[in-house]
This record gives C-alpha cells, sequence and structure tokens, in this order.
C-alpha cells in the first residue's frame, strides 16, 4: 500500500496537517508504526496508541486507533492499566526522548521490568521541540541548547542499555532515514510479547539543528545515514574498528536484543488469578 | 448479613469488591496501605487485577488506562500520595474518565505525622489539580459507611463520568468497629457507565442529548475508535481552542454534576428538628460530636448535628436552610479552618459561624467539642 493509502486508512480524516515543522522526523516515525500495523495485518479496533505530551505524543490524534494523548511522561502507566483492562489490545506508545527518559524515565524502567506487552516508539530528536529547543537526557554531550548556551555538560543516556538493563525483552533502534528499517523493527516490536522499546533517531532541524550547525533537514538525515550501522555489520567488526566506530559517533540499528524466555506481565497475572481462585 | 469487625481501610475493601472494581493501581502509604494489602489478596479472587505500582501518579495513572478499558477502577493513598496524584486527576477530569480516589488523611504537610488524624485535604479533595474542574468527595464517619460509601463512590464515578474522592481520616481508616455486610454482594445495586449503543461510525466520543450532559463512554477495543485528551475538547473529543469551545467544554464539565445536587448530596441530620445550634462536622470529627449533642442536650442546650456526606459540591441548599434555622454554626474539623470558609460564604452572615478546628494530632473528646460549643451559646 502506498503512503497515500496508508493515510486514507489509518489517519483520521480533518485532522491533517500535522503540527511537525517542515524537515522534522516525526512524521516518518509514525508512518512507519502505520506500516508496521499494515504490514502485520492488524485491525484498527485492536490497536491503542497511547501517548504523552511533546511533539511526538501528537501522533495519538492524528491516527484511527483507540488512542490518547495524556499527560507528560505518564503515558506508559496509563497504557500499562489499558494493557491489563484488556489484554488483547495492541498497545503502542509513541514518545519523546524528553517524555520517555526525563519525567517519564522511572516508568520507563519499570514497565521494562515488568516486561509487560507494550510497544514503546521512542522518537529521539535529542531535544525538547516543542518547548523551544532545551536539552534533553538524550542530547548528547556538548551540545548546544536554549538551557545549554555554554553547551551541555550532562552526559546523554544509553537509552537501550538502560532498558535492556532494566528488563526489556525486545531493544531495537532505527533512523528515519532508513525507513524500511524502522518498520521492520517496530512490525517485530508489536508482535514481540513483552515489552518492547525501539529507538527511532529523528532530525529536529528547527530547534536541535539550528541550535548546532547541523544544516537542514536533508543533512540530518545524511548524518543518519553515515552514522548508522547495521546491527549485524556492527557485530561483524573487531574489537577495534568498533571501538573507532563508536568514537566517532556511530551507532547499530536493527534488533539489537530479543529474549522470549521471560514470561509477559499480563499472562503472569492470569496465572496469578488462578492461584488466587484454588488453582496451581 | 453477617457481622464482622472490621477497619474502615478493610470495609472501603469490601465496597470496592461490592461495587465492582476490577482494577486497583497504587501505592503503599501510610494510614491506606491496608486497601492495597487486601485488594492486591481480594481482587484476584474475583477476576480483578490488582498492580503496585513505581509512583503515585502512576498508580492512579494505570486506573485511569484501566477504566479507559472498560474496568471499574480505583486508587488509594494519603496526604503526600494525594499531593502527586493531582496532576493525573485533572487528566480524569477533563478527559472524563470514571475513576474512585480514596485519601486516608493524615497530618500534613510533607511528612507531617504519619499515623496520626486530620482532615487538611479538605480544599486540596476541591481544588489540588490546576485548572477550573468539578469533583466529587465523600467522607465517611464510620466503618460501615466506609463500606457502603465506596459503593455509592464508584456508582457516582460511573453515572458521572467524574473522578470522586473518597476523603476519610486516620480515625476512621484505622479504627475497627462492628459492620454488617451482606452475604451475596450480588444484591447491591451498582451502576455501570452508560456505553453507545449507536454504530461506531456514529459514535461522537463527547456528545451528549438533552438534559442528560454524560456522554457515553465505549471501552478501549470495544469497535468503537475515539480519543482521550488533556487538553480542552469539543463534542468530537479533539482539541478547541477558541474562547466560545473553552467555555462550552468548561460549562459541560460543571454542570453535569451541578444539574444534579439532589442526587449527589448528601448529608445527616441528628437531632437537629427543634435545634437551637448546628454543629457542623464531616468524616472522622463528626464522631465526635454525637455525644457532644447528647451531653449538651441533658444541660438544656438545645443543639444538633449536620453532618456533611457529600462535602463537595458543598451542601449549599441545605446549609443556607440551616442558617435560616438556628442560632449559630460550630463548624468542627480537623485542621486549622478550611471547610468553615465555605460555610462562613454559604451562611453570608445570617447567623454566626464559630470554629473548632483542631490541628494536634487527636480527635477531640466530646466534653472538649461541648467546651467550645459553651463558649459560644453563653451557658
Amino acid at each position: 500500500m502506498g503512503m497515500e493509502q496508508l493515510v486514507e486508512k489509518y489517519f483520521r480524516p480533518g485532522r491533517l496537517p500535522h503540527i511537525w515543522c517542515p524537515g522534522c522526523g516525526h512524521g516518518i516515525i509514525t508512518g512507519a508504526i502505520v506500516k508496521a500495523v499494515d504490514k502485520l495485518g492488524l485491525s484498527k479496533d485492536e490497536v491503542a496508541v497511547i501517548s504523552g505530551i511533546g511533539c511526538s505524543s501528537r501522533a495519538s490524534g492524528y491516527l484511527d486507533f483507540n488512542t490518547a494523548n495524556t499527560l507528560h511522561g505518564r503515558a506508559l502507566p496509563i497504557a500499562s492499566g489499558l494493557k491489563m483492562a484488556n489484554p488483547k489490545l495492541k498497545v503502542i506508545v509513541p514518545s519523546g526522548d524528553g517524555d520517555a527518559t526525563a519525567i517519564g524515565g522511572n516508568h520507563l524502567i519499570h514497565a521494562a521490568r515488568r516486561n509487560i506487552d507494550l510497544t514503546l516508539v521512542v522518537y529521539n530528536n535529542s531535544i525538547y521541540g516543542m518547548t523551544g529547543g532545551q536539552y534533553s537526557p538524550m542530547t548528547p554531550k556538548g551540545s548546544k541548547a536554549t538551557t545549554a548556551p555554554y553547551l551541555t555538560i550532562e552526559p546523554a543516556f544509553n537509552l537501550l542499555d538502560l532498558a535492556k538493563a532494566a528488563g526489556a525483552t525486545f531493544v531495537a533502534r532505527s533512523t528515519t532515514f532508513h525507513v524500511q528499517n524502522m518498520v521492520d523493527c517496530i512490525a517485530k516490536g508489536i508482535q514481540h510479547k513483552g515489552f518492547s522499546i525501539i529507538e527511532c533517531v529523528s532530525a529536529c532541524p528547527t530547534n536541535f539543528g539550528r541550535q548546532n550547525r547541523m544544516g537542514a533537514a536533508p543533512k540530518m538525515m545524511e548524518w543518519q545515514r553515515d552514522h548508522a550501522v547495521m546491527v549485524g555489520a556492527w557485530n561483524r567488526m573487531d574489537e577495534e574498528t568498533r571501538a573507532k566506530a563508536i568514537a566517532d559517533g556511530k551507532f547499530p540499528i536493527g534488533v539489537l536484543y530479543e529474549n522470549n524466555d521471560v514470561q509477559e506481565y499480563t499472562e503472569a497475572y492470569d496465572d496469578l488469578i488462578k492461584r488466587a481462585q484454588g488453582g496451581k | 448479613m453477617s457481622i464482622k469487625l472490621l477497619q474502615g481501610n478493610q470495609a472501603v475493601v469490601e465496597g470496592a469488591i461490592a461495587a465492582g472494581v476490577k482494577f486497583y493501581g497504587g501505592y503503599p502509604i501510610t494510614p491506606s496501605t491496608e486497601i492495597a494489602e487486601q485488594l492486591s489478596a481480594r481482587l484476584p479472587q474475583v477476576g480483578g487485577k490488582f498492580m503496585q505500582t513505581e509512583d503515585e501518579l502512576a498508580g492512579l495513572g494505570a486506573a485511569v488506562g484501566a477504566s479507559m478499558g472498560g474496568k471499574k477502577a480505583m486508587t488509594a493513598t494519603s496526604g503526600p500520595g494525594f499531593s502527586l496524584k493531582q496532576e493525573m486527576l485533572g487528566l480524569a477530569c477533563t478527559a472524563e474518565i470514571p475513576v474512585v480516589i480514596v485519601d486516608v488523611q493524615r497530618v500534613g504537610p510533607a511528612t507531617g505525622q504519619p499515623t496520626s488524624p486530620a482532615q487538611g485535604e479538605v480544599m486540596m479533595s476541591r481544588w489540588g489539580t490546576h485548572g477550573d474542574h468539578w469533583v466529587i468527595v465523600v467522607s465517611p464517619v464510620s466503618v460501615p459507611e466506609c463500606f457502603w460509601l465506596t459503593i455509592r463512590a464508584v456508582n457516582l464515578a460511573e453515572k458521572y463520568r467524574v473522578p470522586v474522592i473518597i476523603l476519610m481520616d486516620e480515625v476512621v481508616g484505622h479504627m475497627r468497629e462492628k459492620i454488617e455486610l451482606p452475604d451475596d454482594y450480588s444484591t447491591i445495586k451498582t451502576v455501570e457507565r452508560k456505553r453507545p449503543t449507536c454504530k461506531p461510525e456514529d459514535y461522537l466520543a463527547y456528545g451528549t442529548t438533552g438534559d442528560d450532559l454524560v456522554p457515553p463512554m465505549a471501552d478501549f477495543g470495544s469497535g468503537y475508535r475515539w480519543h482521550v485528551t488533556g487538553l480542552i475538547h469539543d463534542d468530537t473529543g479533539f482539541p478547541k481552542g477558541t474562547p466560545e469551545g473553552t467555555v462550552n467544554a468548561l460549562n459541560r464539565l460543571h454542570d453535569k454534576i451541578y444539574n444534579n445536587l439532589d442526587d449527589i448530596v448528601t448529608f445527616e441530620e441528628y437531632k437537629m428538628e427543634d435545634a437551637e445550634y448546628a454543629i457542623l462536622s464531616f468524616g472522622g470529627a463528626a464522631r465526635t460530636a454525637y455525644d457532644t449533642v447528647d451531653m449538651a442536650r441533658k444541660e438544656g442546650i438545645k443543639v444538633g448535628l449536620f453532618r456533611a456526606i457529600t462535602i463537595w459540591p458543598f451542601p449549599e441548599k441545605q446549609v443556607k436552610a440551616l442558617a435560616g434555622k438556628v442560632k449559630g454554626i460550630l463548624v468542627h474539623e480537623l485542621n486549622y479552618g478550611q471547610y468553615v470558609l465555605e460555610v462562613e460564604r454559604v451562611v453570608s452572615g445570617k447567623c454566626p459561624v464559630w470554629l473548632y478546628g483542631k490541628y494536634d494530632n487527636s480527635s477531640a473528646t466530646p466534653q472538649q467539642l461541648l467546651a467550645e460549643l459553651k463558649k459560644h451559646t453563653g451557658r
């Protein structure tokens, strides 16, 4: 299905155009979510999209699923309650880097720890876009931001290591340059039974690129092209090459980790109900 | 009926089960923790689910999410946790997600005194979250009332699509008292939220008809796809930023409650028929007043008790009538003086209003309350 047909089928009539700036990568990520849903052949009724607050979180309103645009950082607890109420729903959580890792950071690690079957899609544009370019926990150290006129002195999270350490059982990364790879990662994340996180590297030319002299949107996408390495190639690197790649700011993309041996939370709760009711 | 000796918090748990609550999300905090502990055992027995969340906001957040999924949902907390939940409470107000929040008050602010009684959240329960909003707050006086008022709170939340706060205090939460529990909860009248009956393509998420200002609510996943938002929205559920749209949205949130005060406002009058003075109180503080009334009457002071059960919306009509009838109203609450401000506003000089606000981390004795009364009645 072409994008026009996908928009027709999955986007709410009358809700577009979106609010994102020209050159923003968030439309590509939202498109990738829709393509993943379509690829899996899910019905719109069985998909819920629960977001917090921020540029990325506006995605929920555009999509013709069961949707909610809730509070800053709090999408995961609401999504968790919804999933508990109706485990049949495929619950997708679009969340910005500030939403997911700063104000919602505690919810992130605990949702991962429980291994509840949610698909967290982190729209990582390395900045607070909606409020005008303040640094987030995902802003690379040494970047300029409206709250870091003398450059940031805080290191960024390694988000995926954090999520994996907390208990996430599906961990992937992609970029808005690598659309097919992103669709694939999100689709696999939705299919995975357990907590999935897909970090989608996005470009914010308006509020991050401009302050950091990264050029316009195409230049920022070229940066993604030049720094992302397919996970297969990444894994084949010898240690010295990989160390150099890391030093050059390169990063692996694709499915980086998947563990299907951990029981999913709502399934574990169903077992608990059986025990409480006198079963085994 | 079976007779049990239960704690107030336990009675809330049984009330929740009887009302059909199927989800609890919450974080441990004194003096409400027993509610979480016992629901973690009781809910799975009836096919419900309990989630101990990472923090207070997540507890209410998970309850809101479960309610969106069609389950009757609740949380419980105490002062510090109630402060933390306020933002989520605002979302439940504006998105009209039915949910029940129990706040077992302790002494505040901050850590205050976790195991001592107070009623310092009277105003926060009404005005805690930012922005104009309207909630229902009920306050039980006894263990049996904890049971019945929890059922009522769940019913009101479902009927009006509004967060309902059960404002308790450490006295009522932790006290043990005799209670008669129905053997079969299925005989108890419960309310289910209205769900849409139209075709999914005709469903207007916040559309209302006629005088009924409460829109039907579809469960997520039921085939009616709609959008929940914390932004001010119109009947489509999508943001509406115009001045007129804003006024319409807020007016409906107000009117759906305030057009139904006769259904929502409940109160108790004790020996008020011939009363020349009234003690006005609620929750744990009101327990003292029954004995005070009896003692005062033995001494020839004709006093009665007006006990607000629904404390918000304020029983305005009833208190206005009261002010026209008695020579003075003594407000008794376990704080420096909060509810008295609303009483003064409504009485508006028609009779004297006195305050016995007690904030020394203990309940008043009937004798103490009687002494306060006598200061004002002059006998």
